[in-house]
């Protein structure tokens, strides 16, 4: 199985050496045309242009829950599976996917300016994205505590299953509660209500971001594994030093 | 280098690596104020009036839980002795202590609290001038707070102890800091009036704190 395959280190490096510049590419070639879709892509008749924030607010959106996903399947790998590179994966993908909670939230908020008169509101959506975001801070402020990162490799990887409940939580806060951000308009039972020659820019974009993604998790797993060697010579080092 | 520039270098080093805290605080900080609107509702208008003493609350208590690893690290390891037993004056060592604690816990508070502010709905002004009141006042909090970490360093489980000295001596820094940073948007009072109290209260706790927490520190380690 590819994943298995890929549980040896070394065989990983060479993997991503070989795949990442081809993904660095592709993700600017999606980039490009998503962002020249969404400048064509018609206004809105009441928000005019600053509806376009959209194209960056909701695709980060998606990314930062996907992100989250993916670091729950890396706990399910280092507590049940014991994969060999699965906390590589949750500690190189935790700070990613901050940074794209983070664009979520900031993009929203000057999107809501013009929109509904105030940067913020404390409502269910904003509210539990925000949860999102300091559970992503808090599980980087995890791996930075314990010095040895296979034994706070558990605990985050506990932290991130329970932390994983905040994400039905976020889809679901514009149904459950009475909230300011609008309702579901994308993925919802009846489909989605948004005309195609928004939606398609905005699933071009949804790509792009995707792709940047996987690219940047990639390049800081590669990362990762050769800080850990460092860590591992230097500790050799300065045993046969003493 | 200076042996004390070597110290607060150290400090820094210590404080911004594995395991150090240093921008722990800030990300209390923003859970504290994130906590708020859940207790108090999420009325906008309210937020806005109390925001400012929240920041405050959220600040000092961020300050507080730092408080810990002041002098808890050295001790364990046996450089306080070494430190002790130095040529630099102890209420020197103590005050570069406090300093390198300020930078790597306050300071970061105070960049952060603009843009937290921005959550509890508070307008440019408000904000501003509370980063003013925090930037003045954090060092106090830090200052005064080496006093109950120099008693508190021999002890195993100091940490409420710790808490329960600080607190009373940080009140009348709160007081006027919340005073300042309201004055700044409502009321008669101008700015300048509770603001320069806070001046003088940090630069008396910049003397104080030191010469409190060195002798603290001496009782404790005879």
């Amino acid at each position: 199985m590819a994943l298995l395959d890929l549980a040896n280190p070394s065989r990983f490096l060479r993997f991503a050496n070989s795949i990442i510049p081809w993904l660095a590419g592709v993700t600017v070639l999606v980039f490009a045309f998503g962002i020249e879709q969404a400048m064509v892509a018609p206004d809105d008749y009441q928000q005019g242009a600053t509806v376009k924030i959209m194209y960056l607010h909701v695709p980060s959106a998606w990314l930062g829950m996907l992100c989250w996903g993916l670091m729950s399947v890396a706990a399910l790998g280092t507590l049940v599976w014991r994969h060999p590179l699965a906390d590589v994966t949750a500690k190189a993908a935790a700070p990613i996917g901050a940074a794209f909670t983070l664009l979520c939230l900031v993009t929203g908020s000057l999107w809501g300016r013009p929109e509904w008169g105030t940067y913020w509101v404390w409502d269910a959506r904003l509210t539990s994205e925000l949860v999102l975001f300091l559970l992503y801070l808090t599980v980087i402020a995890l791996w930075r505590t314990v010095e040895d990162p296979s034994r706070a490799a558990r605990a985050v990887a506990v932290l991130t299953l329970v932390g994983a409940v905040d994400l039905p939580i976020i889809k679901f806060s514009v149904d459950w509660w009475n909230t300011l951000h609008q309702g579901a308009s994308v993925f919802r039972v009846g489909g989605s209500t948004i005309y195609p020659t928004m939606l398609v820019p905005l699933f071009i974009m949804a790509g792009a971001f995707t792709l940047l993604f996987a690219t940047l998790v990639l390049a800081a797993m590669r990362n990762e594994i050769l800080r850990r060697r460092v860590r591992t010579l230097q500790l050799m080092q300065a045993a046969a030093a003493s | 280098m200076t042996p004390l520039a070597a110290l607060l270098v150290r400090d820094m080093r210590i404080a911004l690596r594995v395991g150090g805290g240093a921008l722990m605080g800030v990300l209390f900080f923003l859970v504290v104020v994130t906590l708020i609107p859940f207790a108090v509702g999420p009325d906008l208008a309210l937020l806005k009036r109390i925001g400012p003493a929240i920041l405050w609350l959220a600040a000092l208590l961020a300050s507080l839980l730092a408080l810990d690893r002041l002098f808890a690290g050295d001790h364990d390891d046996g450089s306080l002795d070494l430190i002790l037993m130095g040529r630099a004056p102890l209420e020197l060592v103590v005050a570069i202590k406090g300093l390198a604690h300020w930078l790597t816990t306050g300071l970061p508070l105070v960049i952060c609290a603009p843009l937290i502010g921005l959550l509890l709905n508070l307008d440019l002004p408000a904000d501003a001038a509370l980063m003013l009141t925090l930037f003045v006042g954090t060092p106090a909090l830090t200052f005064i707070g080496l006093i109950g970490a120099a008693i508190a360093v021999t002890l195993r489980r100091g940490g409420l102890l710790l808490a329960v000295i600080v607190l009373p001596l940080t009140v009348p820094i709160l007081i006027f800091g919340v005073a300042a940073a309201n004055a700044a948007v409502t009321g008669p009072i101008p700015f300048g009036t509770p603001f320069t109290i806070l001046c003088a209260l940090t630069l008396a706790s910049l003397v104080v704190g030191p010469f409190a927490a060195a002798a603290a520190l001496r009782q404790e380690m005879e």
